[in-house]
């Protein structure tokens, strides 16, 4: 009898291995058609869509840690497209919608839940501010409205309707907000694009951006040079750094962004809450946990660090919107690096380096535009040089001639 | 919580103080170019590593200038404004000469 279960354990561990979803890191071969810098979900989505919608697979994505090491790991995973601008606004729109299919789209389950979005108004100011976010993006196609008071008791009866010395007077109501497991993400990605053929190289690390005569021809890593045909940088949080190796200044400031977890509890929330006036927006992950995230750190800086003062002012914050959430004991906190830049939208598309593509500046706002962003640059470095409509407005080139995006009143800490 | 030692008032929590940006010289408003304008205006250095930056004390509204690591966020030194203009025109003096 035990011998026939020693066999059988064999058989088992012999006949049936598991698959790896993902393969281990390849050898370096000494030249790519397409190599991206940064294995996020922006790198990974890029992978995907230029191996499975152009035939682009000759792709090497480097990584200098782990896939999804970085920000898509430290981001507090909210999908919304109520922006302000009609661009940004559109832009998001599309990333929505890709979004709502992705788990089926990439046949990995990113636990996506629209449980809507809600931004509460404590001003008249912010009511004026809801009312024109919420005709652009019913315009857009967006399912946005204003809501009163007393719909926002309903729909969140544990709020508190006077946090701090603010009164409750309305509500931006965003009823295809959602969060998903933004880990899912880029695993679903990584996994879509490596099973198309694309090299997924971890712990390598970018040393330098290798230009001849204005044009770019590989990268130097710390596993030895690489050519390419052209170069994606991806790699939020160190965007000027990378730019800088290429040989070029970008419009953006990196500050971090601190965020905790609560202890799990019993399902209490179901929208998301955000408090612009309170810089607070909070929200009830699928398993329980309360996430707190609020505005980045008062000064630049390329550490992931705490500080005692912002995470008693989100606490502080948080507890007065859900004065119950006292009773709670933080479990987890973090940190993320912001690159910021001055119209709080992204910088994306050409550099001044040829066959050198940006897709930078995505401050607290890159997670939810992973979808999009990575179809539009695998649109970009597969066409004919055109850049794609959605991405346009979001050049370098706007700082120049002075043509900004301004979405700072739909970003700071409104998400 | 952090401390940063401010010339004037010494050392004081850094909820005192509000960052003011890095030092770095402005084109002549009068004659430069607009793209010379819009590079100052938008496209940062982003330094990882050490700085000079305008911090200000804001109880007592004085500016300073401190030299800061940006990765490890270590401040090593603090000085009065006036201190580095009389050497950014010692080293102008200095640049002329040798020409």
């Amino acid at each position: 009898m035990p011998l026939t279960l020693i066999k059988a354990a064999f058989d088992r561990a012999i006949g049936k291995a598991v698959a790896a979803d993902l393969p281990t890191t390849p050898e370096l071969k000494s030249h790519y058609d397409v190599v991206i810098v940064g294995g996020g979900g922006h790198g990974l989505a890029t992978a995907y869509y230029l191996a499975n919608y152009h035939g682009i697979t000759n792709v090497a994505v480097l990584e200098k840690a782990y896939l999804g090491s970085g920000n898509t790991a430290r981001n507090t995973a909210v999908i919304r497209s109520n922006y302000l601008t009609p661009e940004g606004v559109e832009f998001y729109r599309a990333s929505v919608d890709l979004f709502q299919d992705l788990s089926y789209e990439l046949d990995f389950n990113m636990m996506y839940s629209e449980r809507g979005q809600l931004t509460l108004a404590h001003t008249d100011a912010n009511l004026r501010s809801f009312r024109q976010r919420c005709a652009v993006n019913q315009h857009f196609g967006g399912r946005t409205e204003m809501i009163s008071p007393d719909e926002i008791r309903h729909l969140v009866p544990s709020l508190n309707m006077h946090p701090g010395h603010y009164p409750v007077l309305g509500g931006l109501w965003h009823i295809e907000g959602a969060t998903a497991r933004h880990d899912a993400v880029a695993w679903g990605y990584a996994r879509g694009a490596s099973r198309a053929g694309v090299e997924l190289h971890q712990l390598t690390e970018v040393r330098d951006v290798l230009v001849e005569s204005g044009r770019v021809v590989g990268v130097a890593t710390d596993r030895g040079r690489v050519g390419a045909g052209c170069v994606i940088q991806a790699v939020a949080g160190h965007s000027s750094v990378l730019a800088g190796y290429a040989g070029f200044k970008l419009p953006i400031t990196t500050y971090p962004l601190q965020a905790m977890v609560t202890q799990p509890v019993k399902p209490f929330l179901d929208p998301l809450v955000s408090s612009p006036s309170l810089h607070c927006y909070v929200q009830q992950t699928s398993r329980g946990e309360i996430v707190i995230g609020g505005g980045s750190d008062p000064y630049p800086l390329y550490n992931t660090r705490a500080t005692l003062g912002l995470k008693e002012q989100l606490v502080a914050n948080a507890v007065e919107l859900f004065p119950r959430m006292g009773e709670l004991r933080t479990l987890r906190q973090w940190a993320g690096l912001t690159d910021m830049t001055p119209d709080y939208s992204p910088v994306m598309g050409l550099s001044p380096v040829e066959n050198y593509y940006l897709d930078a500046g995505w401050g607290t706002w890159g997670f939810k535009a992973t979808p999009i962003a990575g179809k539009l640059m695998a649109e970009l470095v597969a066409g004919d040089g055109g850049v794609p409509r959605l991405m346009q407005p979001f050049s370098l080139e706007r700082f120049r001639s002075l043509n900004l995006v301004n979405e700072m009143g739909a970003t700071a800490a409104s998400h | 919580m952090k401390q940063i030692l401010c010339p004037m008032n010494g050392l004081r929590d850094i909820d005192e103080f509000v960052y003011g940006g890095v030092v770095r010289d402005m084109p002549d408003t009068a004659h430069c170019s607009d793209e010379d304008w819009s590079e100052y205006l938008f496209l940062m250095d982003n330094t990882a590593g050490l700085v000079r930056e305008w911090w200000l004390h804001s109880p007592s509204g004085y500016w300073f200038i401190a030299e800061r690591d940006t990765v490890s966020d270590v401040i090593s030194a603090t000085f009065d404004p006036s201190l580095f203009f009389t050497w950014a025109a010692a080293e102008h003096t200095q640049a002329n000469s040798d020409d």
